[in-house]
C-alpha cells in the first residue's frame, strides 16, 4: 500500500530528537560556531539521551513492523526499522545544528562502516562505541580506490603507513576505521578497513582544520606512522577479493550512509525555511499554496519552490533509508537521495538568506550558518558529482572504465 | 507505515495499462498529435479497459472496490509513458464521473454515473482554466448569476478543455454569488453554448478546446455541492495531483527513451553515454523524476486518505512545472537535431510536458 509518510510509532522519537535539537543544540550553535575546536561538553548528558533513543531502535529493529497481510503483495513484509529511525531522528537533530550532531559522542558514521562488515564478535568489540571513519588522503578523495595507506601483517598485528585528511570526529572519536590496502599493486581487492584505537601511539594528529561550516565538528588529519593494530581489528574478511566485489563491499558501507547525509541535508534545509517562513509571515508575507506562483509575489513564488524540492529530497531519503531496512538493493536509490538533497540543501540555504536579505546574512541570524554548515553536505560521503557517476553508471549500465 | 509498495490490484492495473500505452498508445501517438485527435477505435479500448470510469465506485457500477486517488495515479503513470496527450483524452471524460462521484448529490449522481459504466461512456468534460495571462483558479472571471426563473445563468469562457468539442456533459467552474462553484452543464440543451477545437503546444491528441457562455441558462439542479469553496480547492489541488501523475508518465518516457539512445548513438569513436556532460543528463533526469513521482504519490495518498493535501498537492504541481519540463527539454537536447524532428517522440514530450505544471482543471483521479 502506497504511503510515503514516516510512520506514527516514530513520532515519540521524532518529538524527542526535536525537543533535544530545540533545548540542547539551537542555544549552544553559534558558540561552537565561532569557538572552533572547542569540545561542546554539553553534548555529553545529550549523547546518554541518545544511547537510550538507540536502545529503542534497536528494539524497533528486532520487532519491525509487520504490515497487515492483504494489502501487499502476500509473503512480503515490510520493515520501518532502524534505517528509517536513524533518518527521522538524523533530520530533526540537523535541523538543530548539523554541527553539533556531527560531533555528538558515539554517533560518528563509522559505525556504520563497522555494521555494514564486521563479523559478530567485531560488533561485539566495537558496537556502541564513538568510531570515526578515515578514507580520504591528500592524493585520494573522491577516487578512494587510489588510497595509498598501507597494511601489511606482522606477526599477529597489521603495520599500518599512510595519512589520512578529513576524518570527521577524528580527534574526539574513541576509534577511527581506517581504510588501506593490503597490497598496492593489486587494486580494489585488497582495499580493507581497520579499527584503530584513537590512543593508539602510531596514529598521530597532525592538525584540525579551520573550516566553512560545520565548525563544532572537528576535522583530523593523522599520520599512521607504523601504527600497530591486532589482526584481529581488520573488519570482515582478510581475503584479498579477485574481483571489483571486495571494494564493492567496502563500498556498500554508503548504501546505508547516503540516505543518513541526506537526511542532515533535510534537517538543515528545513530549518533554513522553517525562519525563512517565520521572519516573511513577521514582514507581513502569507504563503499561499492553492494559488498559482506566478500570481503570488516572488518572495513567495521562490519560497513555494525551494520548499518543493526540500520535500523530494525528504522523500527521497525517507525511500533509500526504506529500502535498506527491507534489504531492497538501493545503490541507485541511496546516490540519488544524497545528489538531491545535497544541492537542496545549498541551494535552500543559501536562497533563504538571499530570502532575508540582510537579516539572513548577519549573524544575529543562524542562516547565515545554516548555509555555511549545507555546503560540505554535497561534499562528504561522496561530492554531487560522485553521486551523478554512481547513477548514470547504474542506469546506463556502464562499468568505471567506460564512464569515468 | 511508510510504504512504497503498490497493492495486488494496483500492479495488475498498472500492467495492463502499461501494455496498451507502450502497444497501442504510443505507435498511435504522432498520428494523434497532428490530427488533434485521439482514434475512437483508441478510446474505445480505453474505456473498455475501465479507465473512463476509475472514479465511480463499484456500487454504482464502477471497476474498482473502492475509488483510489493512488490507484487512478499509477494508472495516468502508466498510461503517459504511451502518450501523454492520449492519456489525457482516455482519462479526461472520467474526471466528471469521479467529481460527481465525490460530491454530486443523489440525483446528479443517479442521472449522469449510470452512464459512465456503460460499453461507450459519455463524453465529458472539466473545465476551469481562462483564457487570459496570470490565470487564477481563485479568480474566475466566468461568473454564474441567478435568473429570474430560478434558474442559474452563465457567462464566459474556458480554455483548453480536454475533448471539449465532443463532450455530452461539462463540469464547469464560475463564481456565484463571490464564491467559486461548479455547475453541470448537458451541452445537447445549452443554448449560448459554442465549442470550439482549440490546438495548443501539446497534449494535442486530447483535442482541446475553447468553450463559450453566453448567457447559458441552466436548472438550480445543476450546481453542485452547493458552492461549497474546500469541494473547489480540493478539485483544483486534484486536477494538479493528476497532471503531475501525467507528467511521470511522460518523463519516464523520456529517460528510457534516452537512455537507449545515448548508449547507441556514437560520435568520437565511443558512445556519447560515455561521457560526463551526457551521462550526468541523463542522471538528472532520473533524480527529478522520481522527485516528482514520490511528490506526487504523497500528494495523492493524503488526498485519498482525507488528509489536508492541498500544500503536498502544490509542491507536486511545481516540480512538474520545472522538472518535468526541463526532463522534456533535456529528452530533445540529448538526441540533438534528432531530437529536433518528428522522426523521434521527444519533441513531443518536450511539448507535452510543458502542460504539466502549468494547466488548470481538465483531469481529475
Amino acid at each position: 500500500m502506497i504511503n510515503p509518510e514516516v510512520p506514527a510509532k516514530l513520532d515519540t522519537l521524532v518529538y524527542q530528537a526535536h525537543m533535544a535539537a530545540v533545548h540542547v543544540l539551537r542555544p549552544i550553535s553559534r558558540r561552537y560556531d565561532t569557538a572552533e575546536h572547542e569540545y561542546p561538553v554539553e553534548l555529553d548528558t545529550l549523547a546518554e539521551l541518545v544511547a537510550q533513543a538507540n536502545a529503542q531502535q534497536a528494539g524497533l529493529n528486532t520487532t519491525p513492523e509487520v504490515e497487515p497481510s492483504g494489502s501487499a503483495r502476500s509473503g512480503e513484509e515490510n520493515v520501518n526499522g532502524r534505517n528509517l529511525a536513524s533518518l527521522v531522528g538524523l533530520i530533526e537533530m540537523c535541523w538543530g545544528d548539523v554541527g553539533l550532531m556531527l560531533t555528538m559522542p558515539r554517533q560518528g558514521l563509522g559505525q556504520a562502516a563497522i555494521h555494514a562488515v564486521a563479523t559478530p564478535e567485531q560488533l561485539r568489540r566495537f558496537g556502541g562505541r564513538w568510531a570515526a571513519m578515515a578514507i580520504t588522503e591528500p592524493e585520494a578523495g573522491s577516487d578512494s580506490a587510489a588510497i595509498r595507506t598501507t597494511a601489511v601483517l606482522d606477526g599477529d598485528e597489521y603495520v599500518l603507513n599512510g595519512e589520512k585528511i578529513y576524518v570527521t570526529s577524528g580527534d574526539r572519536a574513541e576509534l577511527i576505521v581506517v581504510w588501506a590496502t593490503l597490497d598496492r599493486s593489486a587494486g580494489r581487492g585488497a582495499i580493507k578497513s581497520f579499527v584503530v584505537e584513537r590512543d593508539n601511539p602510531g596514529l598521530k594528529l597532525d592538525r584540525l582544520e579551520h573550516k566553512l561550516g560545520i565548525r563544532a565538528s572537528d576535522t583530523a588529519n593523522f599520520v599512521l606512522e607504523n601504527c600497530r593494530v591486532p589482526k584481529e581489528n581488520l573488519l570482515g574478511s582478510p581475503e584479498l577479493a579477485t574481483t571489483r566485489e571486495g571494494f564493492a563491499g567496502v563500498m556498500q558501507t554508503f548504501d546505508n550512509t547516503r540516505p543518513m547525509v541526506a537526511g542532515m541535508a533535510v534537517g538543515v534545509a528545513r530549518a533554513a525555511l522553517d525562519r525563512t517562513r517565520e521572519l516573511l509571515e513577521e514582514a507581513g508575507v502569507t504563503i499561499e499554496y492553492d494559488r498559482p506562483a506566478a500570481t503570488q509575489t516572488a518572495a513567495v513564488a521562490d519560497f513555494i519552490r525551494l520548499e518543493a524540492d526540500w520535500e523530494a529530497s525528504r522523500l527521497l531519503a525517507l525511500r533509500a533509508a526504506w529500502m535498506s531496512d527491507n534489504r531492497l538493493p538501493n545503490k541507485l536509490a541511496a546516490s540519488i537521495a544524497k545528489a538531491k538533497a545535497g544541492r537542496v540543501a545549498t541551494e535552500v540555504t543559501l536562497r533563504c538568506v538571499e530570502l532575508c536579505g540582510t537579516v539572513g546574512y548577519a549573524e544575529d541570524e543562524l542562516l547565515e550558518k545554516w548555509a555555511r554548515d549545507a555546503k560540505i553536505l554535497d561534499i562528504f560521503e561522496g561530492t554531487q558529482q560522485i553521486q551523478q557517476l554512481v547513477i548514470a553508471r547504474e542506469l546506463l549500465g556502464k562499468s568505471s572504465s567506460e564512464l569515468r | 507505515m511508510f510504504d512504497l509498495r503498490p497493492t495486488d490490484e494496483q500492479r495488475m492495473l498498472v500492467d495492463t495499462v502499461r501494455d496498451f500505452a507502450l502497444r497501442a498508445c504510443r505507435p498511435a501517438a504522432l498520428a494523434a498529435d497532428a490530427a488533434c485527435e485521439t482514434p475512437a477505435a483508441l478510446l474505445a479500448a480505453a474505456d473498455e479497459l475501465g479507465l473512463g470510469a476509475l472514479g465511480v465506485p463499484e456500487s454504482l457500477g464502477g471497476v474498482l472496490e473502492h475509488r483510489s486517488t493512488v490507484t487512478g495515479v499509477l494508472a495516468a503513470e502508466a498510461l503517459a509513458e504511451g502518450d501523454m496527450g492520449i492519456a489525457l483524452a482516455c482519462l479526461a471524460p472520467g474526471a466528471v464521473a469521479t467529481a460527481l462521484g465525490l460530491w454530486g448529490d443523489a440525483d446528479q449522481q443517479a442521472a449522469h454515473l449510470p452512464a459512465f459504466t456503460e460499453a461507450r461512456p459519455p463524453a465529458a468534460a472539466l473545465a476551469i482554466a481562462e483564457h487570459h495571462v496570470l490565470f487564477d483558479p481563485f479568480a474566475l472571471r466566468t461568473r454564474a448569476r441567478r435568473g429570474a426563473g430560478g434558474d442559474l445563468v452563465l457567462r464566459g469562457s474556458k480554455a483548453l478543455v480536454p475533448r471539449g468539442v465532443d463532450a455530452d456533459l461539462l463540469l464547469v467552474a464560475a463564481v456565484l454569488d463571490e464564491a467559486p462553484s461548479l455547475f453541470l452543464v448537458e451541452t445537447a440543451s445549452a443554448r449560448g453554448l459554442s465549442l470550439t477545437a482549440e490546438p495548443a503546444m501539446g497534449v494535442r491528441a486530447a483535442a482541446t478546446a475553447r468553450l463559450e457562455f453566453d448567457d447559458v441558462s441552466l436548472p438550480a439542479g445543476a450546481l453542485v455541492a452547493d458552492s461549497d469553496p474546500q469541494v473547489y480547492r480540493e478539485l483544483v489541488a486534484l486536477a494538479r495531483i493528476a497532471w503531475s501523475a501525467l507528467a511521470v508518465g511522460a518523463a519516464q518516457a523520456v529517460l528510457s527513451y534516452v537512455s537507449a539512445y545515448v548508449n547507441e548513438r556514437t560520435a568520437f569513436g565511443e558512445p556519447i553515454s560515455n561521457r560526463q556532460s551526457v551521462a550526468f543528463m541523463v542522471a538528472d533526469v532520473a533524480i527529478e523524476l522520481e522527485s516528482l513521482r514520490l511528490a506526487t504519490y504523497r500528494a495523492a495518498r493524503l488526498a485519498e486518505t482525507g488528509q489536508d493535501f492541498i500544500r503536498p498537492a502544490s509542491l507536486a504541481r511545481s516540480l512538474a512545472a520545472r522538472h518535468a519540463t526541463a526532463i522534456g527539454s533535456t529528452g530533445v537536447q540529448l538526441l540533438g537535431g534528432h531530437g529536433y524532428t518528428k522522426e523521434h517522440p521527444v519533441e513531443r514530450w518536450y511539448r507535452d510536458l510543458r502542460a504539466a505544471g502549468m494547466l488548470e482543471g481538465g483531469l481529475i483521479l
